[in-house]
């Protein structure tokens, strides 16, 4: 289980997180859903150790990793599988050297085992064949799946989601998310995914939570969430604009 | 004084003392930097692969620009070289003039500039827009240390190739003092070459030689530290990219200077 407690970060004398509590199950999928600027990739990227808290600390499993720094860091960060916002895939490889580096790099894994791993990853997310293709040749979809292909390759504990859908078409959303339910029946892996693909989102997830102004305003089952009487995750739900921002 | 008075009389003070705790904190994170690149360089696993690829990256790819400018810098201290020296009718010193000029100052200096115009703006632009499109991050959160991946290799290579990169364009300058003073002025190939090995020896060398390591240095540090912190967009990256050649070759010429006082 990941739980984080109290999580404080201000940017100068800008305040992003107020004092984030949440707890996040093994197996489960868990959705952080929220505004725009709410806070919620400055949230993940605490729980990936990229950013220091000012305030409040994120336990994995019971340990207890914002100190943890260097080696002790990189041991908790093995466990892990990221697909970016973008993909992030390295612009200087091909699709498949992709989803072999971190085979080569982490497991150091005979070649033939290694294609054998990367060919299976590709199927998995219905790009097998993808041949020599670089990330600039292919769609923003492909390469989306390239990047959770390259996240899963090395069968992770704990995958993080970074807005996976964002930029694609309603029917690629679609294809996207039964894909990570597909995926996680079958790893049965941790997921933390943020996401603003309402309602999509709640026929994947576990637990939502809504992220607003820093502070987690509710958390629950998805009926719970599409039920909820707090004005804002009603409004972010219905997708209603504020009042301020119609005058 | 009141209160508020006081307060305001002390405003200057206080952005004062922001900016020098700014700048002090920036030459901390730059100096860490070079050394997380060190103990990167220095630790095993090594990346010989990325290693090679940065010595083709700034060195082979910046041969055809050391070669024409080098040419060029050679034809031109032939040149205006001999004719000065006419005037005192000692044209037999063209040979060592422009060998020493251009071993000791100008190859290492405009080599560097010219390496840091091609490769190491390229290397600036490279990282940053690795790190705007979250490549580094995603080297980061797999463990990798991206140190070892992207910037010890490019030190290293800096390193290597700088002092190759002068070599070549001390030579091919000489080649190009030779063309102008012995084949259309008319100085004789003897005295060209025959002073120079008179006049030019190893101490003279080794100046340029070590000059162009740290020069080495010096680029691909201050390159690769400001792809590293790259602002958001397209706009950061080309600030930073300018950023870095500007203060790329500020940081050659002032501490040429500095190094050709102390080694002389």
């Amino acid at each position: 289980m990941i739980r984080v407690e109290g999580l404080v970060k201000s940017f100068g004398r800008q305040p992003v997180l107020r004092g984030v509590d949440l707890e996040m199950p093994t197996g489960s999928i868990t959705v952080i859903i929220g505004r725009s600027g709410g806070g919620k990739s400055v949230f993940l990227k605490h729980l990936l150790g990229l950013l220091r808290p000012d305030g409040g600390r994120v336990l994995v499993d019971g340990k207890e990793v914002t100190s943890l720094r260097g080696r002790a860091l990189d041991e908790v960060r093995r466990r892990y599988g990221v697909v970016f916002q973008g993909g992030a895939l390295f612009d200087s490889m091909s699709c498949v050297e992709n989803v072999a580096f971190p085979l080569r790099e982490k497991l150091r894994l005979p070649r033939a085992e290694m294609g054998k791993r990367v060919e299976a990853a590709l199927a998995q997310v219905g790009l097998e064949g993808i041949g020599d293709k670089y990330p600039a040749e292919i769609s923003g979809g492909m390469r989306k799946r390239v990047a959770i292909a390259r996240a899963l390759v090395i069968e992770p504990e704990i995958v993080f989601f970074d807005e996976p859908t964002t930029g694609l078409d309603p029917i690629l959303v679609n294809t996207i998310h039964r894909l990570i339910q597909d995926l996680h029946r079958r790893f049965r892996f941790t997921a933390v995914m943020v996401s603003h693909e309402i309602p999509e989102i709640f026929e994947i997830a576990d637990r939502v939570a809504m992220l607003h102004q820093g502070r987690i305003v509710e958390v629950g089952p998805p009926a719970a969430i599409q039920q909820s009487e707090t004005h804002v995750v009603r409004q972010f739900i219905r997708g209603e604009p504020d009042t301020a921002e119609v005058c | 004084m009141t209160r508020p008075a006081a307060a305001l009389a002390l405003r200057p003070l206080e952005a004062l003392g922001r900016h020098t705790l700014d700048v002090v904190q920036a030459l901390g994170r730059f100096g860490t930097f070079l050394l997380e690149a060190l103990a990167a360089l220095l630790t095993p696993p090594f990346k010989p692969w990325a290693f090679l690829s940065r010595i083709v990256f700034i060195g082979y790819r910046s041969l055809l620009i050391i070669i024409l400018t080098g040419a060029f810098t050679g034809m031109v201290l032939g040149l205006q070289i001999f004719l000065t020296l006419s005037r005192f009718g000692s044209e037999a010193f063209l040979g060592p003039a422009v060998a020493l000029s251009l071993i000791r100052e100008l190859g290492p200096v405009l080599a560097a500039l010219m390496v840091t115009g091609r490769a190491g703006s390229a290397l600036t632009a490279e990282l940053g827009i690795m790190r705007i499109s979250e490549q580094i991050d995603a080297l980061t959160v797999m463990a990798l240390n991206p140190m070892r991946y992207l910037v010890a290799p490019a030190i290293l290579a800096g390193v290597v190739t700088f002092p190759l990169m002068t070599a070549i364009f001390d030579v091919v300058g000489i080649f190009g003092g030779y063309l102008v003073g012995v084949e259309l002025l008319g100085l004789s190939e003897g005295t060209y070459f025959g002073e120079m090995q008179t006049f030019v020896d190893m101490t003279d060398i080794m100046l340029g030689v070590w000059k162009s390591v740290s020069f080495g240095v010096i680029v691909t540090w201050v390159c690769a530290y400001k792809g590293f912190r790259v602002g958001h967009g397209a706009e950061g990256v080309a600030r930073a990219t300018t950023q870095a050649v500007v203060l790329s070759s500020v940081l050659i010429l002032v501490w040429d200077y500095f190094f050709g006082s102390v080694w002389k």
